[in-house]
Order: structure tokens, then C-alpha cells, then sequence
């Protein structure tokens, strides 16, 4: 069952505010995934549980500072936009699925895969680094 | 901002890697373990000599795709009796 969505609104703003656009349809997934076959692209999958996704979101915000960035960054939230997950989650079918995780695409192409487990226990910085290292290799 | 469980197991929501004294090595979401079981959530196992294609390989093949990508969650929860565990270590400690 869904939280509250007054529980989870902090969780979604705290994306949002650092640039990271909602897909809360499978619509706005297939729209993006779309705009994803030209450049590169970030997707996250926002969680509740604060045991990864409460280093999950200060490690994406603190990695967006970084001089580069991918193209356009977007999120979908598992457990609660359910639809939007699975189809974001039918677009890389061999990866099991994870929340959170982070995704990073070029030319449409996955390039790049932190799941969860990876983010567990680990500091924001941490995070952060290992995306700002993937940014700087892929972001032209 | 993040959500808190002070109640639970210091391991209470980390991806683990159990390996038992047979030859079973399952991963999964831990949800609690004490001094009489471990209990996983969304885990899936690896046991030497089966049949499932899906797990099919060595453990050591297994385990680092599990590394790397995560395992997919055969099973919602399973129930370790501690006396079976051998090792559990945090999946993400193996990257």
C-alpha cells in the first residue's frame, strides 16, 4: 500500500528542487525515454525507506552540482506512482528490479547502473562521486 | 530526509549475502536477525548443482552479477534458521 502523500511529498521535492523532473505516468516515461535517444539522461528511482533513499537523493542533489550534468534528469517513485515505475523499469528489462536505484542513459543506451545495495551505507558524497565520475565520462 | 527503524536489527534494510552450511548462498533485503534467524525480504538463492537457468553459472558468476546489478526477488521472505548461516555479510561491502 502506497504512504501517505504527505509523507512522501518532501521525498519528491527534494528531487524537484534540484532540477530532477517527475514521471508520474507511463505516458511522461515513454515521452522521456524518447528524448533519452538523443544525449544523456538520468533517471531515479525515489523510494521511501531512508535505509539507501535517504542518501540516494542528497547524493543525486550534491552530483547535479557538478559542471557536468546529463542532459535531463527525471525521476519515478517506486511504491507510489507503480505504473510509472514498471514501465520506466520495461526499458531495462535485464536489470533486476531496485529501489532506490540510478540509472544513466546515452543515446538511449544504459550506460551506467547504481543499484540499491550500492547505495546502502554509504555517505551522500559517496554516492555523488561515483555519479560525478560517470558524468564526466559520458556528458559531452 | 529519510524514513528510521530504531526498533530493528542494525542490518534491518541492507542487502545481504548469506551463505549457509550447505551450499546456499542467498541474497537478499535483510528485515531483522537474531541469535535464532535471519530473515530476508525480496531474496533469491544460488545453490550448487541446481537446475534453473536463471541462476545458472558458477557462485562466483552469480555473486558478481549480483554485485553488479542486483538479483531478482524469487522469493518475498524467507526465514533463516541462524543455526544454518555460515557467514552474512552486506552485499554491498563484496563491490
Amino acid at each position: 500500500m502506497p504512504y501517505s502523500p504527505l509523507l512522501v511529498k518532501p521525498m519528491r521535492e527534494e528531487l524537484v528542487a534540484a532540477g530532477v523532473r517527475e514521471l508520474m505516468t507511463p505516458e511522461d516515461v515513454d515521452a522521456f525515454m524518447e528524448e533519452a535517444g538523443k544525449g544523456t539522461s538520468m533517471l531515479v528511482v525515489n523510494s521511501v525507506c531512508g535505509c539507501a533513499a535517504g542518501m540516494a537523493r542528497p547524493g543525486v542533489r550534491l552530483a547535479l552540482q557538478h559542471a557536468k550534468v546529463p542532459d535531463r534528469s527525471v525521476s519515478v517513485f517506486a511504491g507510489q506512482d507503480v505504473e510509472a515505475t514498471q514501465k520506466a523499469r520495461s526499458y531495462i528489462p535485464d536489470i533486476p528490479p531496485s529501489s532506490p536505484s540510478i540509472a544513466v542513459f546515452k543515446d538511449g543506451e544504459l550506460v551506467y547502473f547504481l543499484p540499491r545495495h550500492r547505495i546502502e551505507n554509504r555517505r551522500a558524497e559517496d554516492v555523488a562521486e561515483d555519479l560525478v565520475q560517470v558524468f564526466d565520462e559520458h556528458v559531452g | 530526509m529519510g524514513t528510521f527503524h530504531d526498533h530493528a536489527s542494525p542490518l534491518h534494510g541492507i542487502t545481504v549475502a548469506v551463505e549457509t552450511a550447505g551450499d546456499e548462498l542467498w541474497i537478499g533485503r535483510c528485515d531483522d536477525e537474531d541469535d535464532e534467524r535471519v530473515i530476508l525480504l525480496d531474496a533469491d538463492v544460488h545453490t550448487d548443482g541446481n537446475g534453473d537457468e536463471d541462476v545458472a553459472g558458477s557462485r562466483e558468476e552469480w555473486l558478481a552479477k549480483a554485485v553488479r546489478f542486483g538479483i531478482w526477488p524469487r522469493h518475498k521472505r524467507v526465514v533463516l534458521p541462524r543455526g544454518r548461516v555460515a557467514s552474512i555479510r552486506r552485499l554491498g561491502d563484496l563491490d
